[in-house]
């Protein structure tokens, strides 16, 4: 479809977005992401049943630990396509990357402090 | 097995915000089954705390671990060796772990990070409800094994009362009448004639009532 969308932006394959854990995208911020947006399938159009559904819970919950933490619950979003929405993924895309510039760089980037993660990482 | 909720986080950020050096202790016991205090827990519980700290331009340390069992001193032991650097602690432990914790590290600050609720069952998964009380003289046998203490919300023995209404508890329409309860399932076993006796008082010198409990086992000590 040689849809354009902005370069600024990793993508990072799951199998389902069940796989999706809140540790996941906590730590995508502490390794300093303005934004983070999970992309799953239409609810009801889940392979797993409801891997989309358990995602969007953990991304409503990533939204609350954010907003105590003063990240700003803003930053991460979910979305439910189906694959042949390249298009509209292309405008998620650029919607998201606008939002995140008027939000401007995360906190974690700027801040002066820095709290040390675990040398063993977490990957659960 | 034991529940718990996760304490609000603006609470255990309250609790911790004054120190630099943090250890959030998991279990790996009950409260890991009602996700609201294991590893996982743990990971995001320090994850949340080192972004507040980082964001707030804090030079701080927040570590995870977890250990089998936070209620029994063994493993507690297992946390001694880097214990000394850390200016307190968050135990995501049930009461017990968090009071045992304390006990073995006696010099360090504990605080919990979930609030314990009961002894109860997952109905499903994020659905608990209470079974026990651990009065600690059984009666499900007279019952046909639903407890009048956890589930009738008067703890009466002679039940139902006149609060009984079409199944339910009078404190809520979500709560089952546990008379109720305990009527339907003598007479699926054929046992209504135990409506027909009058339980004696109960005692309750094994329950709260007579003081912080102990068990001592001879035929088990060493």
């Amino acid at each position: 479809m040689r849809l354009q969308y902005p370069p600024n932006v990793r993508i990072i394959e799951v199998p389902c977005t069940g796989k999706v854990d809140v540790m996941h995208l906590l730590m995508a911020f502490e390794y300093g992401a303005d934004g983070v947006i999970v992309v799953g399938c239409m609810e009801g159009d889940c392979h797993y049943s409801v891997g989309n559904l358990y995602a969007k819970k953990r991304v409503n919950r990533v939204k609350e630990i954010l907003d105590k933490v003063g990240i700003g619950g803003d930053r991460v979003a979910m979305y439910n396509l189906s694959s042949g929405m390249g298009g509209r993924f292309a405008e998620i895309v650029k919607e998201i990357t606008n939002k995140v510039l008027e939000l401007g760089p995360s906190p974690i980037k700027g801040a002066a402090g820095q709290a040390t993660r675990p040398i063993a990482e977490a990957t659960t | 097995m034991i529940k718990a909720v996760p304490k609000p986080l603006e609470e255990v950020l309250g609790l911790v915000k004054d120190f630099n050096k943090v250890l959030i202790a998991g279990c790996d016991g009950c409260v890991t089954v009602c996700e609201a205090g294991g590893l996982k827990e743990a990971k995001v519980l320090a994850s949340a705390l080192r972004l507040y700290f980082t964001q707030a331009g804090r030079q701080a340390q927040v570590d995870e671990t977890s250990v089998t069992r936070q209620c029994e001193k063994e493993y507690l032991a297992q946390l001694s060796e880097n214990m000394d650097t850390y200016d307190a602690v968050v135990s995501l432990a049930c009461g017990v772990g968090v009071q045992y914790l304390a006990e073995v590290y006696n010099n360090k600050i504990v605080y919990p990070g979930v609030d314990t609720c009961f002894m109860g069952v997952n109905e499903e998964r994020g659905v608990y409800s209470e079974r026990c009380q651990a009065c600690g003289r059984c009666i499900l046998a007279e019952t046909g094994g639903v407890c009048p203490i956890a589930r009738c919300s008067k703890r009466m023995l002679n039940g139902p009362c006149g609060g009984s209404d079409k199944g339910k508890c009078e404190i809520s329409k979500d709560v089952p009448c546990g008379w109720e309860l305990i009527y339907e399932r003598l007479k699926t076993l054929g046992q209504l004639d135990r409506f027909e006796k009058p339980v004696d008082p109960k005692d309750w010198t094994t329950s709260r009532d007579g003081g912080p409990r102990k068990i001592v086992r001879e035929d088990l000590r060493i």
